[in-house]
């Protein structure tokens, strides 16, 4: 019965955003039709997700052969915990800031744009998906290209001329990365014969250790400039606060989260433990938290702030990993839970703050607490869980991570642990920034910035209640992280022993005797 | 696993000269050079798919004399993903190129503009020389 079930359930949360993509294409003139269809496959898309999780954590893997052809020599589709998990958190998020962005388009009233905005949209939720769910290394690359594709076309949505400057700097680079990418693939297919991801982890181990580290330090570089790591983040900053403000939230979110997603999936599965890598990923993680945070203090835009402090927490689920412990993935995974939703809030409260503002500027704002006390809590909580205050849900994902470093006791666990309380003091710091500059003192004229090409209405009083109620969802979905704090600990506990022994991942692809659905 | 040498130095050269291209500052420049990138990766898939020669399908007994295989068929996987990253780079590319016009049109050069950054921090460098060094027409 459940076989059944999840030949259905585990390739429908890529192929039912597509087919709402290609009908909401022909539905471009009835806008009305078009953000319910939206709305009701986004919806769909968390109820599969949900009971996807269910499944898969009550059952353990899922794995789907698409088209019948057995494992090695076809593309199989895997839902584990940690897929699982991530899906339906993204999944969550997605249909958050399309509430929100409906809210916008419906009071901004710019036809043109919408009409474009929702199939890619739906593309872009498409392509998260099989990112998660693939286990195939060509298919992953395919999955990077369609999300790429459709981020492309959001981030040129009004195609004004910061827009099109910033997204030059994204499309070259996301286009670099990929071509490293088929390169690296290339160079796998070479050296083991195979694309499917369980059955090059089964094959590496015949292979020299030089190789291995170094085919695996490829696939860190290809995957560190997706997820913005430390040498490879600068386009980051640069390229997403130019965008309308729910695409940035969703970019914040999800994007550099799927490129976390492969690395942890790569460096588990195929190159499990190189000590060399480990090294370089703990060394990478303390420079990408401070860096990043370095950026974020004295930013004076509050968009290009939040950008820095995505990059900077990149670092701790780098941490995680870096350790290669139980603990140190289950802490890493709940890390990206937790900042996939709260980044995320934060981008949304930044437009409802430009908005009302007419600036995303620091120095140009003040007293919005009293001229918007809503708003101010909005802003509060997330930003307080993101500087990790207890009990947010911040507090204990970083509380997870440093125990778990603490735990592994080696020399540069230890300094990247340092580094993590930095960063975190420092994201304090720069979070009460924003709080001091923007909402206390006396409240600032209304004046838009004058070289504005977003595609916000700014500086008006009413702010449509569908944004609002939106954000306001999302601070109290970041909330219900710290209530459910202890099962979701567990369940990303489980995952972690997922990820440590491979044997789960790879017989449910490979199966005992090769191949078959499950 | 055998390769073909010449096809070994072409995929050489296509990423040499594809990094360089892509780190001028034109963007027509860029675009060829991502491109020629592409296709030096693409040339790398075929090439991981071994040697050349291979019936495509079953080969005859004693038809097989090619390259060293014998009775062997050619890999059809590389192709297949070369295939697709084509169409993938050729998309992306036609995106690009609108992209490079539509900032052409907008900005009226071919060049890479400058990084925001880059510009506020040299602003700020040159307020603050301004300021230590007032000119002899300010003092008037």
């Amino acid at each position: 019965m459940n076989d059944d079930l999840l030949r259905v359930l585990v390739p429908l949360p890529v192929v039912l955003p597509l087919l709402a993509a290609g009908s909401s294409v022909l539905l471009a003139r009835r806008q009305v039709l078009q953000r319910t269809l939206s709305v009701l496959t986004l919806v769909a898309l968390v109820a599969t997700a949900g009971t996807l999780l269910h499944l898969v954590d009550s059952d353990g893997t899922a794995v789907v052969q698409l088209g019948g052809w057995a494992a090695p020599y076809g593309i199989s589709l895997v839902a584990d915990r940690l897929s699982a998990l991530l899906l339906l958190v993204s999944a969550m998020v997605l249909l958050a800031v399309l509430v929100y962005a409906i809210g916008q388009g419906v009071a901004d009233g710019r036809r043109s744009t919408l009409a474009v905005f929702h199939p890619c949209y739906l593309v872009l939720a498409a392509g998260i998906a099989m990112a998660f769910l693939t286990g195939d290394l060509f298919n992953l690359f395919v999955a990077f290209e369609v999300m790429l594709v459709a981020s492309y076309v959001l981030i040129t949505l009004d195609g004004g001329k910061a827009q099109v400057r910033a997204a030059m700097t994204y499309v070259v680079t996301s286009l670099l990365a990929s071509t490293l990418f088929v390169t690296v693939i290339g160079l796998v297919y070479a050296a083991t014969g195979t694309v499917n991801m369980a059955d090059a982890a089964m094959r590496m181990g015949d292979l020299p250790e030089g190789l291995r580290v170094a085919l695996g330090l490829t696939m860190l570089i290809v995957f560190g400039i997706k997820a913005a790591i430390f040498p490879l983040f600068s386009w980051l900053p640069d390229s997403y606060p130019t965008a309308p403000s729910p695409v940035t939230a969703v970019f914040a979110g999800l994007l550099t989260k799927v490129g976390v997603y492969a690395i942890i999936r790569t460096q588990t599965l195929i190159f499990p433990g190189e000590g060399a890598i480990a090294s370089v990923l703990l060394v990478l993680a303390a420079l990408t938290m401070v860096v990043g945070i370095l950026g974020a203090i004295v930013q004076d835009d509050v968009k290009r702030l939040l950008s820095f402090t995505i990059v900077s927490h990149i670092g701790y689920m780098l941490l995680g990993l870096g350790l290669y412990s139980v603990a140190g993935l289950a802490g890493a995974i709940l890390y990206t839970v937790h900042h996939i939703v709260v980044q995320t809030t934060l981008f949304l409260v930044a437009g409802l703050m430009e908005r009302r503002e007419g600036t995303s500027s620091i120095a140009r704002g003040g007293g919005l607490q009293r001229v918007a006390p809503l708003l101010a809590v909005l802003y509060l909580l997330p930003a307080l869980s993101l500087a990790g205050i207890p009990p947010l849900s911040g507090f204990l994902a970083k509380l997870g991570l440093l125990q778990a470093g603490l735990e592994d006791g080696g020399g540069l666990a230890q300094v990247a642990v340092w580094a993590a309380i930095a960063t975190s003091l420092l994201t304090l710091l720069a979070m009460g920034r924003v709080w001091s500059g923007v909402f206390w003192g006396p409240v600032a004229e209304i004046v838009a910035d004058a070289d504005r090409e977003d595609s916000v209405d700014v500086g008006v009083a009413r702010t449509p209640r569908l944004m609002v109620a939106s954000t306001v969802v999302a601070v109290v979905g970041g909330l219900s992280i710290t209530l459910v704090a202890g099962p979701l600990y567990g369940l990303t506990t489980r995952a972690a022993e997922d990820l440590v022994d491979r044997s789960s991942y790879v017989t449910a692809v490979l199966g005992d005797g090769g191949g078959g659905t499950r | 696993m055998t390769g073909n040498l010449s096809l070994a130095l072409c995929i050489g050269v296509l990423y040499t000269v594809g990094t360089y291209l892509l780190l001028q500052r034109t963007l027509t420049r860029v675009v060829i050079g991502l491109g020629l990138l592409a296709h030096g990766a693409n040339l790398l898939l075929l090439q991981a798919g071994g040697p050349a020669g291979a019936p495509p399908f079953a080969a005859k007994d004693g038809a097989a004399g090619t390259a060293g295989v014998v009775g062997g068929t050619a890999d059809p996987l590389p192709q297949a993903m070369v295939l697709t990253a084509i169409v993938i780079a050729f998309g992306v590319s036609a995106f690009l190129l609108a992209l490079a016009y539509r900032s052409w049109a907008l900005s009226g050069e071919d060049e890479v503009q400058d990084d925001v950054e880059d510009r506020r921090i040299a602003r700020l460098d040159h307020d603050a020389q301004h300021v230590r060094q007032p000119r002899p027409e300010d003092e008037l």
